[in-house]
């Protein structure tokens, strides 16, 4: 009886939520009420979610059926290992980001707040309901609400008409997706019309079918994820939206497309097939590869982290892959390492992106600017969120002891193991991919330097800098929440691997926890001692030896020596904050050397040109390549239908008439 | 038809027989219409059309005791034979068509088409005949010939009234049939069509001032331009 309450609670949480918002939007303009009581509020069922799936994670799957929605088809919810740990991701995520919401919105921005209120609770309900759906129809009604409320999140501050038409974009590509995922039921449920998950489970489609469902989950679940090509509406729509809906969108909202094609492929579908995973490992290997060298060229602050986000899905798909591939050759332990490795990266990228995403929220309300060449030395005016935003650019670049280091550092132990596969071809392919990822690896290093230091560091280079207040007290509970799951997380993966157990048994049919944890919480050794081991522990402790050491060594031996005298300037009279390097600057060699990769149009000023202006664009290719020709044949091709449309109602009438006889006729033929 | 009548004569009761006779009249009138060009008789052929509708329907309901048919059968007489008549007829008067004649290209060729049209529904409809166990079996071939017809009559119209006419007709021979395929529909689906006539109607009479007052004309060819380029 006890088991059977854990969903009933969750789906009060859930149903909790919804009614904050409703509560939300029947005072839209009771500004109080909403920021300091109904979004902590939120925040705080937020965290009874993470609490209440942190214990579903161990307790053995659960059902209810929900008598909602249409007479004959009712919901039908289940709570198992896996969405149960996606649900804690969501409510640790939201819990984080909700506090800040409370600081963050303002009045008389956008949308009423009211409004905000219902959508952003609406968001978090249904993307409760992607992860508790256990049929076809609540997983598309649950799925669409996420992606109209999302929608009318982004375009909160409609009047801009880039904004809008952000937005226009992300829903666009959201719908296409969700065609696909339908016909991936579609092909799922076979010729027995029962949407029911456990329907799926248990009837086996035949033939190429699994496949074609397969491709079809991959397409729908890749272009909610920002998998390329289907990653245009990215770093459009994260820009877009106002900080907190950017951070829940990249942190969690992503993450339910991931929930989506591991249900599909490891639960739904029988078996899998190994180029499935190198299909996916290829997919995320390019998709990792564009967003980073992408981000690291990009002026926006927000953009430049939205490809970050890119960057990191397809680090998770490369881990998704290889766990594919060890799966379908039949190898439990190695695919339970690359499963752990893949989710782990998700929970660490829920928790630092959304961390980062709400800096830049604070650092935009501070300066009302988004603009890397206009931001610069926010550390002296800003020092919490500062602070907070090293811990997350940290985490991001993957540097030890933090959370983004440790599943980096699995997915790279996993490649390590792939010499046992029976494949000879795979066997020469895969270490060239293990080499891209570290590439990856190091590139988004070099996007977070360049992201935290021409925000955070140097001289302001806008004068209303001087301006700028660092971020309120609820927005920095928020910032510390996110950032010290970051520390958490870095420092306790045996812990998250324990978590990680149920999930991985139920996917892949083994676990991590007894190999990797036996010896003790400090030591994280993932298949065997003797092979590799991680101890973050060892690692804070040498790291908070060393920092004082160079700090004074540095401080003894060079700067004691150093003089300060007036004599030659170096060339350098007097200095400016412009003199500083620039977003494109730092950019520079990275543009350079990847230049293939870059669609750019460059504007030089002419040398007699008193007001000299330079400009650079860097475009993503894929609109060349991919879209614009695509919109170029759906434009003529409906220029041909139009051909039809002559105007005369009698003409128009004439078709259903001729319509309405040829089927008379061939029904009774 | 009267070769159909003439098989069935010896085995069919005088109810049937007096069935198919309205039916008959039914599609006379569909012909009627569609060769008229006058508003005003279109109007009152209409009427005849709905008079012909309600006393079918009233003989299958005495005559199969289904009550539901009587409601039938009592919209049908309300509803097409004295209040939409009475409507268009003040909505002509109103919009001054009363006399207008309509010119109509090449009645004999619409004729010939029309003959066609029956044709083929009576050929469609003979499936549908042998599976139906209603008394009136014989009329759906008939019922579908006015659908058609009406159809064809919507399409060859120019001005506003008479479509909607043709449309209204329409419906008539869509109500006929289903009398005779399955005595009728259920209650609930033909009190929402009952309405539906009756919101459409009203909606119609305000796109008729709307047309007239853009255009001095209720000749709908004028929306031609209407289209997007």
């Amino acid at each position: 009886m006890r088991q059977a309450l854990l969903i009933d609670w969750v789906l009060i949480t859930a149903l909790g939520w919804l009614l904050i918002g409703v509560i939300g939007v029947s005072f839209p303009r009771n500004f109080r009420l909403i920021s300091r009581v109904l979004f902590p509020l939120g925040a705080l069922c937020a965290l009874l979610l993470a609490l209440l799936a942190l214990f579903g994670v161990g307790a053995s799957p659960q059902v209810r059926i929900l008598p909602l929605g249409l007479p004959d088809l009712p919901f039908h919810l289940r709570l198992d290992a896996l969405s149960a740990f996606f649900l804690f991701l969501l409510g640790a995520t939201a819990a984080g980001i909700s506090i800040y919401a409370a600081g963050y919105f303002r009045k008389g921005e956008g949308t009423a707040p009211g409004l905000q209120c219902l959508l952003y609770h609406i968001f978090l309900t249904s993307m409760a309901f992607v992860m508790l759906a256990d049929d076809g129809y609540s997983f598309m009604v649950a799925w669409e609400s996420m992606a109209l409320s999302s929608f009318l999140l982004v375009t909160s501050e409609h009047r801009h008409a880039e904004i809008r038409r952000a937005g226009y974009l992300y829903l666009l590509v959201a719908h296409i997706g969700a065609v696909g995922i339908l016909l991936s039921f579609g092909v799922m449920a076979g010729s027995a019309g029962d949407y029911t998950f456990d329907a799926m489970r248990n009837f086996s489609v035949a033939g190429f079918w699994p496949t074609i469902a397969f491709l079809l989950a991959l397409f729908g679940f890749g272009a909610k994820a920002g998998l390329l090509p289907l990653h245009i509406w990215l770093p459009e729509a994260h820009p877009a939206a106002p900080s907190p809906v950017s951070a829940m969108m990249s942190g969690v909202m992503l993450k339910t497309a991931i929930y989506g094609l591991l249900r599909v492929s490891f639960d739904l579908l029988h078996a899998q097939l190994w180029w499935w995973g190198i299909l996916l490992l290829l997919l995320g290997l390019v998709t990792a590869l564009f967003g980073v060298i992408f981000s690291t060229v990009q002026s926006d602050m927000k953009r430049l982290l939205a490809y970050s986000s890119i960057e990191n899905i397809g680090l998770i798909f490369v881990g998704f892959g290889l766990t594919l591939i060890f799966k379908s050759f039949l190898l439990p332990s190695l695919a339970a390492l690359a499963l752990t490795a893949t989710l782990y990266h998700c929970l660490n990228h829920a928790f630092f992106k959304s961390l980062l995403f709400l800096c830049t929220g604070s650092v935009l309300h501070a300066t009302r600017e988004r603009n890397l060449g206009k931001l610069g030395g926010l550390i002296h005016r800003m020092p919490w969120v500062t602070w907070l935003a090293l811990i997350g650019v940290l985490a991001s670049a993957g540097l030890p002891p933090f959370n983004g280091f440790v599943s980096e550092w699995l997915l790279l132990q996993s490649f390590l193991f792939t010499s046992g596969l029976p494949q000879g071809y795979l066997n020469m392919l895969l270490p060239v991919v293990a080499g891209a990822v570290a590439l990856i690896a190091a590139l988004a290093g070099f996007a977070m330097v360049k992201f935290f230091g021409i925000v955070f560091l140097g001289q302001p280079r806008e004068e209303k800098l001087a301006q700028a207040r660092d971020a309120g007290r609820l927005e920095r509970l928020g910032l510390l929440w996110l950032a010290v799951g970051c520390v958490l997380l870095g420092l306790l993966p045996n812990v998250v691997i324990a978590l990680l157990d149920p999930v991985t048994r139920l996917l892949v049919g083994s676990g991590l926890r007894y190999t990797a944890t036996s010896h003790g919480w400090w030591l994280l050794a993932p298949i065997s001692e003797d092979r590799a081991s991680y101890s973050p522990a060892i690692f804070l402790v040498s790291i908070a030896l060393f920092m004082p050491l160079v700090y004074w060594v540095v401080r003894r031996f060079y700067h004691g020596r150093l003089q300060r005298v007036p004599a030659w300037d170096c060339g350098f009279p007097l200095q400016t904050s412009r003199m500083q390097d620039t977003a494109e600057g730092f950019g520079q060699p990275i543009r350079r050397i990847f230049s293939p990769f870059f669609k750019r149009t460059r504007e030089h000023p002419s040398p007699f040109d008193t007001h000299p202006r330079y400009r650079s664009l860097v475009e993503d290719p894929f609109w060349y390549w991919l879209y614009l020709p695509i919109a170029r044949i759906v434009e003529q091709g409906t220029r041909l239908i139009a051909f039809l449309q002559q105007g005369r109602i009698a003409i128009y009438l004439l078709y259903s008439f001729v319509t309405l006889l040829t089927l008379l006729v061939l029904t009774r033929g | 038809m009267s070769a159909v009548n003439a098989s069935l004569i010896h085995a069919i009761p005088l109810s049937s027989q007096v069935i198919n006779l309205c039916a008959a009249i039914m599609l006379l009138l569909g012909f009627a219409m569609l060769a008229q060009r006058r508003v005003l008789t279109l109007i009152n052929l209409f009427m005849l059309q709905g008079l012909v509708l309600f006393i079918s329907t009233l003989i299958v309901a005495l005559t199969t005791s289904q009550s539901h048919l009587l409601w039938s059968a009592g919209l049908t007489l309300l509803l097409k034979v004295i209040a939409l008549p009475l409507i268009l007829h003040r909505l002509i008067r109103r919009l001054s068509v009363k006399w207008d004649i309509e010119t109509l290209l090449n009645i004999p060729t619409i004729m010939l088409i029309g003959i066609a049209l029956v044709v083929i529904a009576f050929n469609v409809a003979q499936p549908i005949s042998q599976l139906s166990g209603t008394i009136t079996r014989a009329t759906i071939g008939i019922a579908l010939a006015c659908v058609l017809l009406a159809f064809l009559m919507m399409i060859t119209r120019s001005k506003a009234v008479p479509q909607v006419i043709a449309f209204l007709a329409m419906e008539n021979g869509l109500f006929f049939a289903a009398t005779s395929a399955t005595y009728g529909m259920p209650m609930v689906v033909e009190l929402g069509i009952a309405l539906d006539v009756m919101v459409g109607m009203v909606i119609l009479g305000v796109f008729f001032f709307q047309i007239r007052q853009q255009f001095d004309s209720l000749d709908i060819r004028h929306m031609e331009r209407n289209k997007e380029q």
